[in-house]
């Protein structure tokens, strides 16, 4: 069979092809079927969050930082209840990193705050003495895209029914509703209403200026994203 | 009677062997600016604080990951094939105008992807996802230089005059095959600009896939471009070039239908292995974990199988460093394929995950195996593509020994680094408590990374080396007759 094959190109290929994408089909196509569905308490993203996400995104945070908590003490003591499936639900994509050069971050927004963040990514070795972590000072001076952060939102929303304006069950028994404005206007200011209550908290006069100006820089947006993450 | 032998048409082969070098010691460069920087975090500010954007760790990571991947190897990919396809088939390029087009094509279309992937991944334009960052428009692009490649494998196969497709010609096609399906599968995303009626940024686009879905298809991609782009191909190349340059036949044609069946039919599931501990459902994980180990028999098959072609002409590998290129690139394949494994078993990847130790593990089979192979067969080629000796074989055994010493300071370095950072995570004292914060397991770090970066500036430097032996080659060596070229490359002092 095997002289057969190697003289049918054609079948050749086939056979190649079968064999490699028997796997993928096994695997892979039954966890679709069961989609992943949010657990309690896990929301979509707000627009200055998401934005937030596009800057961590833009600069590879995730080459260094993990988003996945394992089941091991070591792991809970260190950052909190381990990670569920669930909570991933509104991640495109997913941010789990493969090396962890720094700590895990999936429940950052448990135990650091807005001026942590700030002082840390202007000189990390500052803040914690020995860090390896560049500064991201740029983030201080360049703008945050909300736009392109509205559009993903709109997006997600149409084709995968993510709910927004909806309300959504929390672990304590509240409601809440993550609101989605209608025009990007709205997304612009809901998202300048959010920053405010970031650059109250914030030292940076510059980063002050900017949101009293109405701009989103995007360190603003990157804390925003990092204090959601519980 | 001989007849007269086939004038092959090595044009694009040769281009493509340029860009394998450029884009090797780019990305090479670049992971040892990486490497520096993690040793010595002041480098991430080396072009000064205006420019920090562009040279800080986190966004040349992407930048070295994908010019290494997609740059270097892919380029040694193509070069080999245009050189191999046409001699396993015992048809030239020169035949079929329209095959000539489509190679020339295929390299043009190649270098403006290059040149679009630099650029965005400099300015942040990425997915995020590992070796599959590039946003959709690009994406495009590079399945049109995929399908240009793979309409010029079948074409020249659909042209061939040798009937039986050589070894080689099955892998080639895998490759092929492998990367098409993982690539578009993974890179299923839908563009925020259209989707939304004109908003944002146009290249921006959100995956199709949410949270463990889209880790699962992410990693049933990554491992497996490891497998069709770091092992497949690189196995194609070795088995025609060794048995080319040493003179010696394959050691067994069953064992090479063992390793090439079973590669394919395991390899696929072992993506898993990069999930454990997540939240994909367990089953996935034991299979990840279970192909692992069992991948180790076709991976040992094809590596034994080139050691065993040496049978009875060891001295070979004293004698020709080019023979010593690919013998050590088949030990670092096998010691490699069993470190995987060993890493692949749940309570070694409880330890391992997220260290160091991974990235040694990665290096020691792209530095060891697939760099090596890829310099060897660009080393074999040079004579038979410019007609002229290699420049320097002290040269060459010079580059060898460098890049040998750099492998294994890199690897064992990041083993340490890694096995001990693992053991400080999960260190508790009397009282339960973690024993070190963060920032301890970091500080201990600081020698390991220094020899990592020491190890890898020797591989590039070994690099350049290569660079510099094969530049002369092409320009100023001496010029050989084609009865010179049988088997044994022809050196120069």
């Amino acid at each position: 069979m095997f002289h057969w094959l190697e003289k049918n190109p054609f079948f050749f290929a086939v056979a190649v092809f079968v064999v490699i994408a028997f796997a993928g089909l096994i695997e892979i196509l039954p966890n679709f079927a069961q989609a992943s569905r949010p657990v309690i308490g896990t929301k979509p993203y707000t627009t200055l969050e998401l934005a937030g996400r596009h800057v961590y995104i833009k600069n590879s945070c995730n080459a260094c930082h993990s988003q996945l908590i394992r089941p091991f003490k070591s792991e809970t003591d260190r950052y909190g209840h381990y990670s569920l499936s669930g909570e991933y639900a509104y991640d495109r994509p997913f941010l789990w990193g493969s090396k962890r050069t720094g700590p895990d971050l999936h429940r950052v927004g448990n135990y650091r705050t807005t001026d942590w963040h700030e002082n840390h990514m202007k000189d990390p070795a500052a803040v914690v003495p020995g860090s390896i972590m560049p500064a991201y000072t740029w983030m201080f001076k360049n703008t945050a895209d909300i736009d392109t952060a509205y559009a993903e939102q709109l997006t997600v929303m149409k084709a995968f029914a993510v709910p927004y304006n909806k309300e959504l069950p929390m672990a304590d028994g509240s409601k809440v509703t993550v609101a989605l404005a209608d025009t990007v206007e709205g997304a612009r200011a809901s998202a300048l209403e959010e920053a405010k209550v970031i650059a109250v908290d914030m030292k940076d006069q510059d980063v002050k200026d900017a949101v009293a100006a109405g701009q989103v820089p995007e360190i603003v947006a990157l804390i925003a994203y990092l204090n959601s993450l519980k | 009677m001989e007849n007269r032998p086939l004038e092959y048409d090595y044009t694009v082969a040769k281009w493509f062997m340029l860009s394998t070098i450029v884009l090797g010691i780019v990305g090479m460069l670049v992971g040892v600016i990486l490497a520096w920087e993690m040793a010595f975090p002041a480098v991430n500010t080396i072009a000064g604080s205006g420019l920090a954007e562009y040279t800080n760790f986190s966004r040349l990571r992407p930048l070295h990951t994908d010019a290494v991947i997609f740059g270097f190897t892919l380029s040694g990919i193509f070069s080999t094939w245009y050189y191999i396809g046409q001699r396993v088939l015992k048809v030239s390029m020169a035949e079929s105008k329209f095959l000539m087009f489509l190679g020339k094509l295929h390299f043009a279309l190649y270098l403006l992807v290059v040149v679009a992937v630099v650029g965005s991944l400099l300015l942040g334009i990425t997915t995020s996802k590992e070796y599959a960052e590039f946003e959709w428009p690009i994406d495009i692009a590079v399945v049109v230089v995929w399908v240009t490649w793979g309409m010029g494998i079948f074409g020249l196969i659909g042209i061939r005059r040798e009937k039986s497709l050589y070894i080689s010609i099955w892998y080639y096609i895998a490759t092929f095959l492998g990367i098409a399906m993982l690539y578009l599968f993974n890179n299923m995303e839908i563009p925020t600009y259209f989707a939304s009626g004109g908003i944002g940024a146009w290249y921006h686009s959100v995956s199709m896939y949410s949270g463990t879905n889209d880790a699962l298809v992410q990693w049933w991609y990554g491992h497996n471009a490891v497998a069709f782009g770091f092992t497949v191909p690189i196995v194609a190349m070795i088995y025609y070039f060794l048995p080319k340059e040493s003179g010696q036949a394959v050691y067994s044609y069953k064992l090479s239908l063992l390793a090439f069946w079973g590669l394919m039919f395991v390899y696929l599931w072992a993506g898993g292995h990069h999930l454990l501990f997540s939240t994909v459902p367990d089953w996935m994980q034991t299979m990840g974990s279970v192909f692992s180990v069992v991948l180790i028999l076709p991976s040992w098959g094809s590596a034994i199988n080139m050691l065993l072609t040496m049978k009875g002409e060891w001295q070979q590998v004293a004698a020709s460093p080019l023979i010593k290129f690919m013998v050590l690139a088949s030990t670092f394949y096998m010691f490699s394929t069993l470190e995987g494994p060993i890493q692949a078993i749940k309570s070694v990847n409880a330890l391992a995950h997220f260290t160091d130790w991974i990235v040694g593990h990665v290096h020691d089979g792209t530095l060891g195996w697939v760099g090596f192979m890829i310099m060897a067969a660009l080393f074999h080629m040079a004579p038979r593509v410019f007609k002229r000796e290699i420049y320097s074989k002290s040269l060459m055994g010079t580059q060898f020994w460098i890049q040998t010493l750099g492998v294994v300071l890199y690897f064992t370095s990041m083993w340490i680094a890694g096995i001990t950072q693992g053991m400080m995570w999960r260190a508790h004292d009397e009282f339960g408590n973690l024993a070190y914060s963060f920032i301890d397991t970091v500080a201990v770090l600081h020698p390991y990374f220094t020899i990592r970066a020491v190890g890898g500036t020797l591989y590039l430097v070994g690099m350049l080396l290569f660079a510099f032996n094969m530049y002369k080659t092409m320009t100023s060596s001496r010029r050989v007759e084609e009865s010179e070229l049988q088997n044994a490359s022809p050196m120069g002092a």
